[in-house]
């Protein structure tokens, strides 16, 4: 059986009158049922593009240049914009960072809710309704009966990216694309969301590429992890291999400076500052100017991205 | 040793309009009763979640806000009885750093002209001093010369939180209040600019008020740490103490939602219910009892005090000796 999700060789640039943007520029991964892929990297990446890129989504000047998305085996970028409408939304859903940005102000949110349903479900006012109630309850809103008919500004942050995530939950989606789902949270709010993602993926063994930049996060609910940087996979393994034995310098420079609850040391560690955007790249991997390891008869070629074990893929020379 | 900065039953309230055109006023307390001190050279971290009240209170000791209530004793004198002329030599000694170090930025200034004003304001150099000055600022921040003809648009996040601190220590102050300086900053950068703020610590023999969510940015660069709920302090005390063996139950809770970046350690935990209360109408008792796993009917009437639990470790709990069953399983060292 194929996974659920395979992409494979995904470019998307974009072609703005300044310069040609490489946002993502090469990418491999897969995601089955019931796993959690992280995509983990700093701002300026291309974890954020990746994921609009899936959905074709990527807004103007940009374009996926090359590359294939096979949803349970069908390229997505084949299909004609009609039937792509069919799976956004409805097989694969997506939320964001800033709920208030996916809700409209005007609307009450059993009306939000249910717009997904009558629209991907043909249920009528009243069915949907009645569903948008179970939805909110299988969230963990209380009292959800009254919620319905509150506006988006009368929710805290938290219950809003609960309403978020019942909207993208309506139609029973195969695969969701969580883009820093947490980020805007309180650390509370945010563990109670991770939680509640994680009893949501289990219950109905949905796929889930989940986009952050937050280690702990990943750590405390991905089953594989893709390190991005400059638009490419620096390394991809099992959630335990990669913090356990992470070989990529980048992925090791991740993990080293970040500060930890009950390890207080005197000085973090730091990697060296840019990540370079897609601009003017060195023909070579973009880490290689700030990349540790000695590697200097590849210097200047991009090194592809190797597996070393498996299931352990690292884009390296000397790793 | 006297402390430099002594906080005391700080309060500030705020009028807030609701119903049909605004017409019900209610008061919003949001620091409510607010009391520390900071000894110089050291690192108080302020942690709370959104609606603590812990930027106000930061605001409030610099006087960027008027406070309803209380004392802040800056070596010894209450400022908040300084007329605004007054205060304007004071400001000199205390400093602010921003969260967004972009908007806290003049676009329309070089940075040379950014860091060079403070200097011409409190007549601190002239003429050509003042290039110098900024010249030096630029190297202990770790900017080069170059920059000084540069607009902050040109620099990224870091760069901009660079020149921030460069900006604050123009002065010399010696009390810094930082506001989550670096919570918009990626990872590695954050990193980078944690140390920057320990070295020039070190450097300047400066005092932090150091303001974040973050608990492990705030555990790694803190003496002591004071947790805050709803406008009050509800735990105070060093930061390996804290972290170690909390007394309070948010303390705890909020401990316990810090994801570990360590999947070894993935598991059942217990999870706080519930969010933080509205300001506007606060619990009564303990303001935290509805969200308490350790909560009894003593704690819905009767607010408690913010007491030593013995070495000068604050909490304000009933059933402080009870905090510490649920608390999830904690990476050693």
């Amino acid at each position: 059986m194929p996974p659920l999700l395979e992409v494979r060789n995904l470019m998307t640039y974009f072609f703005t009158r300044a310069a040609l943007v490489k946002a993502v520029r090469g990418l491999e991964f897969s995601v089955d049922t019931g796993e959690t892929l992280a995509l983990v990297g700093e701002s300026g990446c291309g974890k954020s593009m990746t994921a609009l890129s899936l959905l074709r989504l990527v807004p103007e000047p940009g374009r996926i240049v090359e590359g294939e998305i096979l949803f349970e085996g069908q390229d997505l970028r084949r299909l004609p914009p009609e039937e792509m409408r069919r799976i956004r939304g409805n097989q694969i859903a997506m939320i964001f960072q800033e709920p208030m940005t996916s809700l409209n102000p005007v609307f009450r949110i059993g009306e939000q809710i249910g717009e997904v349903l009558r629209l991907h479900k043909g249920l009528d006012r009243g069915e949907a309704l009645g569903a948008a109630i179970d939805l909110l309850d299988q969230v963990g809103i209380p009292s959800a009966r009254q919620r319905i008919h509150e506006y988006p500004h009368q929710l805290s942050g938290g219950m809003r990216q609960r309403v978020v995530i019942a909207m993208a939950l309506a139609c029973d989606p195969k695969l969701l694309i969580a883009d820093e789902p947490t980020t805007a949270l309180d650390v509370t709010i945010q563990a109670q969301i991770m939680a509640l993602l994680d009893t949501l993926k289990r219950d109905r063994g949905m796929g889930t590429l989940l986009i952050t930049h937050d280690l702990g996060v990943v750590a405390e609910s991905a089953d594989k992890v893709a390190i991005m940087n400059s638009g490419l996979i620096m390394e991809y393994a099992p959630v335990g291999v990669v913090f356990d034995r992470p070989r990529h310098p980048y992925t090791q420079g991740l993990l080293a400076c970040i500060p930890r609850l009950g390890h207080k040391k005197a000085r973090l560690e730091s990697i060296a500052s840019r990540v370079p955007v897609g601009v003017d790249l060195p023909p070579g991997s973009t880490f290689l100017d700030r990349c540790p390891e000695p590697f200097a008869p590849q210097r200047g070629k991009l090194p592809p991205l190797r597996e070393i074990e498996p299931g352990h893929f690292v884009r390296c020379w000397s790793c | 040793m006297e402390p430099l900065l002594e906080v005391r039953n700080l309060r500030k309230s705020f009028s807030v309009s609701s119903g049909p055109l605004g017409s019900k006023r209610h008061s919003l307390k949001a620091v409510d009763g607010v009391s520390f001190s900071l000894a110089p050279g050291e690192t108080l971290g302020l942690v709370g979640e959104s609606g603590s009240g812990k930027s106000t209170a930061g605001k409030l000791i610099l006087r960027l806000l008027d406070a309803d209530e209380g004392q802040v004793l800056f070596q010894g004198e209450d400022i908040l009885k300084r007329s605004r002329k007054e205060m304007r030599p004071l400001r000199r000694q205390m400093q602010m750093i921003f969260q967004d170090p972009y908007s806290s930025l003049n676009p329309r200034m070089r940075i040379g002209e950014i860091l060079g004003e403070p200097l011409k304001l409190h007549g601190l150099a002239k003429g050509n001093a003042v290039s110098d000055e900024v010249m030096r600022l630029l190297a202990t921040v770790g900017l080069a010369e170059e920059h000084y003809y540069r607009y902050p648009h040109e620099f990224s996040g870091g760069q901009r939180q660079r020149i921030g601190i460069a900006r604050a220590l123009a002065v010399r102050p010696s009390l810094i209040v930082a506001d989550e300086p670096v919570s918009a900053l990626d990872l590695s950068i954050q990193a980078q600019v944690i140390n920057l703020l320990q070295d020039v610590q070190k450097e300047f023999g400066l005092t932090y008020l150091f303001i974040a969510h973050d608990l492990s940015v705030i555990e790694h660069i803190s003496d002591r740490v004071a947790v805050m709920y709803l406008g009050r302090i509800v735990e105070l005390a060093s930061a390996e103490a804290l972290y170690k063996n909390p007394r309070h139950p948010y303390t705890e809770a909020l401990l316990n939602a810090v994801p570990i970046p360590d999947p070894a350690l993935r598991g059942e935990r217990y999870l706080m219910q519930g969010e933080i209360p509205s300001a506007l109408n606060p619990p009564s008792g303990c303001p935290f009892h509805p969200r308490c796993p350790y909560a009894q009917a003593l704690c819905s009437t009767t607010p408690p005090p913010l007491a030593d639990q013995g070495h000068g470790h604050l909490a304000s709990c009933h059933f402080s000796g009870d905090v510490g069953r649920h608390r999830r399983p904690v990476p050693g060292p």
